[in-house]
């Protein structure tokens, strides 16, 4: 579980977190959502300690981050998987040699563990033939399945994700959803999920907190979300045609 | 203005150390470091070797065309080809047109991680993104010093074929000027340049590069600005050291 409390981030004069306070739970995929320009990008990277926040704490599962050595925060960092907007696959390495990658440099397995743990991993994402192609000769689904395989091959406790659906058809986005919710109750860990695709939230948004110029404006689960009276989330979420008419059809029903 | 500069030096130190903080598990560190030798120091060997040879002969047949009293001996073609290319051009022409290969393949390269979030993931991950990017570099280039030895040594066959093959002098009048007030120490002065310069052209452009912001057009800007300051630190390097080194 990881409890952020009284959060606030500046940059300059520009106030970009102002006092948030969440619970992002273990085992449950938890999704940060909210328009460009809300805070969404600076909570994740406060999250994972690219930006130290002005005041406030982080605590993982009771370790407080700020309170933590550098050799503790160092720690830290191998129990988390991480998958970027672009993924960020290392170009000059093949997808077995990128998936490897973080057990080479924090575990203490054999060539031939490693070798058994990363084919395991890049079929458990689905991916086929492609151990020795470069990131370049990948589609972006693909490229997303491999950052996904990368972030959970050291079992790590925490799984982060920066718009994972982003640049990908509606299709693939629908299955890398899947994909990091069903590896999110497998392995039993605390993800968080940064995105603006309203999709997503339907389909694996478990906890979401909503974030409106840098406040927390609503925190609830993907069925509060379209009973919810709270503006800022209704003009967000139904700033789509498609999600009018759900929530139209869904008041019905009710 | 003068405040940017002071700022940037500084952070360029502080990257210095951070360079040698939490070292890489050496199994990993040890295939960056012999790939970086592959591109860095095996990869400039062609270029250097045909920039030296030609260079040179040019230097041969320059000085050549210019000792037109006929009480000057010719041999002095070949003692002033070998103090040229020996104690300027090996060592310090050499560099600066590494600058720009090494330099600017250095730039791009860790600069496009940056852009592509290859850096953020190393740090996510818990590595020491400077030293595993920058330290190998700093260790293949140690072998630098071998380069610009192949650099001298063409530079004066190139000197001597030019010289001899130009009909500008004999053999034996060249191999006598090279052999000419020989002071081994210049070998040495040229050695300690070239460790030096090594140091700059790991790690000057590794900065540049490093600390870039922005997307694929300043990658391309970061690479010019990179081989523009790695010339200008090395050409006073170079007068710093000489002063110090010879002139004391």
């Amino acid at each position: 579980m990881i409890e952020v409390k009284n959060v606030e981030k500046s940059f300059g004069d520009a106030k970009v977190l102002k006092g948030i306070t969440t619970t992002f739970e273990t085992g449950k995929t938890n999704l940060i959502i909210g328009q460009s320009g809300s805070g969404k990008t600076v909570l994740l990277k406060s999250l994972l300690g690219i930006h130290q926040p002005d005041s406030g704490t982080i605590s993982f599962d009771g370790r407080i981050y700020s309170e933590m050595t550098s050799d503790e925060k160092r720690e830290l960092r191998t129990e988390i998987g991480m998958v970027f907007q672009g993924s960020a696959l290392f170009d000059s390495m093949t997808v077995e040699e990128n998936v490897a990658f973080p057990l080479k440099m924090f575990s203490h397995k054999t060539p031939a563990e490693i070798k058994e743990r990363v084919d395991f991993v890049i079929a458990r994402v689905n991916l086929i033939n492609a151990h020795h192609k470069k990131p370049s000769e990948l589609s972006g689904g693909m490229q997303k399945r491999v950052a996904i395989a990368r972030a959970i091959v050291n079992n790590p406790r925490y799984l982060f994700c920066d718009e994972p659906n982003s640049g990908l058809d509606p299709k693939t986005s629908i299955v890398i959803d899947n994909l990091i919710h069903e590896i999110t109750v497998e392995y039993n860990i605390t993800t968080v999920v940064n995105t603006h695709d309203m999709n997503s939230v339907m389909e694996i948004g478990e906890k979401i907190v909503f974030l409106k110029e840098g406040v927390l404006a609503w925190e609830g689960s993907k069925k509060e979300i379209f009973k919810t009276d709270n503006e800022a989330v209704t003009d967000f979420v139904y700033s789509s045609n498609l999600f009018k008419k759900i929530r139209k059809a869904q008041n019905k029903e009710d | 203005m003068l405040i940017r500069y002071l700022s940037q030096i500084g952070k360029y130190f502080l990257m210095l150390k951070e360079v040698f903080n939490k070292p890489t598990k050496w199994s990993v560190m040890r295939g960056l470091i012999f790939k970086e030798i592959d591109d860095l120091v095996i990869g400039s060997l062609g270029i250097v070797a045909f920039i030296s040879f030609f260079v040179g002969g040019v230097v041969s047949i320059q000085t050549a065309l210019n000792l037109t009293n006929p009480l000057i001996p010719k041999y002095l073609i070949g003692f002033a080809t070998r103090q040229s290319v020996i104690l300027e051009f090996a060592p310090t022409f050499i560099s600066i047109i590494m600058a720009g290969k090494m330099g600017s393949f250095i730039t791009s390269s860790i600069g496009t991680m940056r852009v592509t979030e290859q850096i953020d993931a190393l740090e996510v991950m818990g590595v020491n993104s400077l030293n595993y990017l920058v330290f190998p570099k700093l260790i293949a280039l140690l072998l630098y010093p071998f380069v610009i030895g192949i650099a001298m040594f063409l530079g004066v066959l190139g000197g001597w074929m030019g010289g001899v093959y130009g009909g500008f002098t004999s053999s034996a009048e060249f191999i006598q000027g090279i052999q000419t007030e020989f002071i081994p120490f210049h070998i040495t002065y040229a050695f300690i340049k070239t460790f030096v310069f090594a140091i700059l052209l790991a790690t000057i452009p590794s900065f540049h590069g490093y600390y870039m912001k922005g997307g694929a057009l300043e990658v391309g800007k970061a690479s010019t600005v990179s081989f523009v300051w790695t010339s200008v630190v090395i050409i006073l390097t170079n007068y710093i050291l000489t002063q110090l080194l010879l002139a004391s």
